[in-house]
């Protein structure tokens, strides 16, 4: 019974979250720094994600060849980056991180 | 065809590769839900009720470490307060549709739906029936992230048993598609600096409680794309 309200509560919270910007916009004078700060959200929040899964093996970061996800993440980077092909950018990285298992 | 249909399409055509890497998230989070002590039916439900990947896999772990229900909460806020980056950063492009349509797209707006649309309308604009891109990444998505949670559940015995998902590191294919997003978008030097200095913070903030780092990180990739911006 208490993970049912604690889902509900999490899931209103969350979908008061996703609809709060959306809803207040054009309701609320919002300044113009603001407006051009969104342009920034999307490389930033993915970075933040995409950084700690990389760098760290374990609770340490790890710049090293020993750490294969990060090798396998430039394989990647370097993949989206010539390519522009999300499918071809996860299934090479895959493949490379498969392949650095391995060795 | 409608332009509302072509749009729908659209925004799922633009969603499937991004499945690849979420298929198999959900998949896993669907057997470790039940192997943290969530019943079937509440494992399922959570995918369909808070719908946020991995605000659901920190509440397996809060279950299964028998965290209080006010801390389960607050945790899945928390974790998800980047949603509300997401929402401002779509509002001036859904500005124009009725209040119901911005209720359903709210509640599909995940990292991953958010991605491709943001893409898409940074790129197109808005039009008047833009808004069924959003819907059309979503519909892919749930439908993508219910089905592979099922399968999650169902297969749990079998996923543990053999150790499948320690022998075949799955769970690198989400990071993966979050890399195929933001590489292709680095498109000048302000963008490219937001993400190495949100990077970077993220990587010194790791040790917060709640992924508070992400969001700290966040802020910090803003402000420094802004401001180089403001400079240029």
């Amino acid at each position: 019974m208490k993970i049912w309200l604690a889902m509900l509560a999490g899931g209103l919270i969350t979908f008061g979250m996703r609809f709060s910007l959306i809803y207040l916009f054009g309701k609320l004078e919002i300044p113009e720094t603001l407006k051009r700060a969104l342009r920034y959200v999307p490389p930033a929040v993915l970075a933040a994600i995409v950084f700690p899964e990389l760098f760290y093996s374990g609770a340490q970061i790890n710049l090293g060849p020993t750490n294969i996800r990060l090798m396998a993440g430039v394989v990647a980077i370097l993949t989206a980056w010539f390519s522009k092909n999300t499918l071809l950018t996860i299934l090479v990285g895959m493949l490379a991180l498969v392949f650095l298992n391995l060795i | 065809m409608h332009e509302a249909k072509k749009n729908f399409l659209d925004g799922m055509k633009a969603e499937l590769p991004l499945l690849v890497g979420v298929f198999p998230f959900g998949l896993i989070y669907g057997a470790l839900a039940v192997n943290a002590g969530l019943s079937r039916l509440a494992a399922q439900a959570m995918s369909a009720i808070v719908f946020a990947g991995s605000a659901q896999f920190v509440t397996a772990q809060l279950v299964a470490d028998s965290a209080p229900a006010l801390v389960i909460v607050l945790t899945i806020a928390i974790v998800n307060i980047r949603h509300m980056l997401y929402s401002a950063s779509l509002a001036p492009y859904l500005k124009d549709v009725s209040v119901k349509w911005k209720a359903l797209l709210a509640y599909l707006l995940t990292d991953e739906a958010y991605a491709p649309s943001i893409i898409y309308y940074e790129k197109n604009g808005v039009t008047p029936f833009s808004h069924w891109f959003l819907f059309g990444a979503g519909c892919a998505l749930w439908i993508n992230w219910q089905i592979s949670t099922a399968l999650g559940i169902f297969l749990v015995g079998y996923l543990t048993e053999n150790d499948i998902l320690k022998t075949i590191p799955l769970d690198f294919a989400l990071p993966l598609t979050f890399i195929a997003m933001v590489v292709p978008i680095l498109k000048d030097k302000p963008l490219t600096l937001a993400a190495l200095s949100a990077g970077g913070t993220a990587l010194l903030a790791q040790a917060l409680p709640f992924k508070l780092g992400l969001i700290l990180a966040a802020l910090v990739g803003i402000i420094v794309g802004t401001s180089l911006e403001k400079r240029a």
